[in-house]
């Protein structure tokens, strides 16, 4: 069943400049185009990622698909419904960190926890799921008196608590060191595993698209369409070095234009 | 160590500034008239503290910063966080404030005397003036400032009515908030000083222009150094709320 669909959504930047500041300025004279009428459905409960070059407009297809921003033309429809603006039903994990600094870890969580009446019930939850990302003993910690991996931890635990039934995540883990990343990425499958969220993922590490996805969509540069729509039918855990993965990987690093893939 | 640095430092650069101070008045031979030593002032300062003088000066200073600054802070933040937060209040009210912003609480001495006399109001009038405009510019541009991303996030979890602001603005401005009030109370107890040398006859800025006037320079520099004393102990009391553990976030993220 199609959760997500997106029909002919095309976003540019409004800010006209009369003067032109670079030979090649984007905004000179006509708004900047990002996205060029891009046309995908997303399955419930699918786990989708997107890779595309830097400044293509993931983030802005996100923002969009969150409620945030409003698409210049086409539409989003989740259920069947064009998406008004933002809601608990779609939760945004931050490219950059999203945590409130002035709220310890618990109060963070607690923020996705509003559908819990009972507060006894709701401070058990918070403390599960805080437990589950590994942040027991952490519940009265500022954010800045975590590691970068425990706040995007504490802030996946924000946005599961909530239970979306849709969770944009905007390369969350892409400001953590390589091991952490590994580690994410197994949460991640876990998380995939026991959550019904159609779970849409951003990111720019190919390996990482691969080991978490049932789809890639692959954005072409700006402005921006679909150049890649990947299913990935396989069972996890994945191993990319053997078989149909390894040749799949070697082909998309192709298709960017690495042509000797590591 | 470091915190035993931390008091060392200051004793230090402090005794060899009043070192130097007693060696440079023996050397060039200045009468104490013209410039007292370290040791005259100490006696001034017993003088006006047993005499009672020093204490009335104090209070009588402190009582009207006290009283401007909290005033200006009551109407300031309220007011900047309307500019802040709803456009045509700002489209308004911005223009005037800035025009009227840079006009020095010393040009309002005159107005002020005329208005309110000689006395307590008009120091406190002046003070208020000092403090408000740049608290109220602090305030607003704190409000512009706040991330999208908080905006955003608590868009996204539904905060939504009164707790948009108790949740996420004040304590997002908060830091901003305790910066603005820092700075503004220290130009506050700049211009109290000011203001008592012509607005009033007593405190601290009246001790300083009165010993002028009876020729007592040991007067002036006790006068200049409680001031200084006062500023630091201000400015202390004030740096205590950026520790505050909801606060101390801003420092951290440098
Ligand atoms: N508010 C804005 N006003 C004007 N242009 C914008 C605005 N936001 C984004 N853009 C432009 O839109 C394009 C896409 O931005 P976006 O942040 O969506 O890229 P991205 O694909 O997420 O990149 P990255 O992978 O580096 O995060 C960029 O070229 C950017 O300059
Ligand atoms: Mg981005």
């Amino acid at each position: 069943m199609n959760k997500i669909e997106v029909r002919g959504l095309s976003k540019s930047y409004k800010e006209r400049r009369k003067k032109r500041r670079s030979p090649g300025d984007c905004g000179y004279r006509h708004g900047c185009p990002v996205l060029q009428d891009l046309d995908f459905r997303i399955e419930e409960g699918s786990f989708t990622c997107f890779i595309g070059p830097s400044g293509c407009g993931k983030s802005t297809l996100f923002r969009i698909m969150a409620g945030f921003e409003k698409p210049t033309t086409g539409e989003v429809l989740v259920d069947g419904v064009p998406i008004s603006g933002p809601s608990t039903r779609h939760i945004f994990v931050f490219q950059e960190d999203g945590l409130f600094p002035w709220m310890t870890a618990m109060e963070n969580v607690a923020l996705g926890a509003g559908r819990f009446s009972d507060p006894v019930e709701r401070e058990r939850e918070i403390r599960d799921f805080l437990d589950m990302v590994g942040l027991k003993g952490f519940e009265n910690h500022y954010p800045h008196e975590l590691s970068g991996g425990m706040r995007r931890r504490a802030e996946v635990a924000r946005a599961l608590i909530a239970n979306p039934e849709i969770l944009l995540m905007d390369e969350p883990f892409g400001a953590l060191d390589f091991i952490t990343r590994l580690q994410m990425r197994e949460e991640m499958v876990n998380v995939h595993q026991m959550f019904d969220s159609t779970i849409l993922f951003i990111t720019h590490d190919i390996d990482e698209a691969l080991q978490l996805g049932d789809r890639i969509i692959m954005l072409s540069g700006r402005p921006s369409s679909v150049k890649a729509d990947i299913p990935l039918p396989f069972p996890h855990p994945r191993d990319l070095a053997i078989g149909e993965m390894a040749s799949l990987r070697k082909e998309i690093y192709f298709h960017i234009g690495i042509h000797a893939a590591l | 160590m470091a915190l035993k640095g931390l008091h060392l430092h200051p004793l230090i650069s402090f005794g060899l500034a009043i070192l130097a101070w007693e060696a440079a008045i023996r050397c060039l031979d200045v009468p104490a008239y013209r410039f007292p030593g370290p040791l005259a002032v100490a006696e001034a300062m017993k003088e006006l503290a047993l005499s009672g003088r020093l204490f009335a000066s104090i209070t009588a200073s402190l009582f009207r910063v006290t009283w401007g600054f909290y005033l200006a802070t009551c109407a300031a933040i309220p007011l900047g966080l309307v500019m802040g937060i709803y456009g045509p209040a700002r489209a308004f009210l911005n223009p005037l404030v800035q025009f009227l912003r840079p006009i020095s609480p010393l040009a309002w001495i005159p107005v002020a005397l005329m208005w309110l006399g000689i006395g307590d109001r008009s120091a406190i009038f002046l003070i208020f003036l000092s403090s408000f405009f740049p608290l109220l510019v602090f305030t607003m541009s704190a409000v512009l400032s706040i991330k999208v991303t908080y905006i955003r996030v608590g868009l996204n979890f539904g905060v939504t009515g009164l707790k948009r602001y108790t949740k996420i603005l004040l304590p997002a401005i908060l830091p901003d908030i305790i910066t603005g009030l820092r700075i503004t109370l220290g130009t506050a107890w700049l211009v109290i000083v000011a203001a008592e040398m012509i607005a009033v006859k007593s405190g601290i800025g009246y001790l300083i222009i009165d010993g002028r006037n009876s020729m007592r320079m040991d007067y002036v520099v006790a006068g200049m150094i409680v001031i200084g004393i006062i500023g630091l102990a201000l400015d202390w009391t004030i740096s205590r709320l950026e520790m505050l553990p909801s606060v101390r976030w801003v420092r951290k993220r440098r």
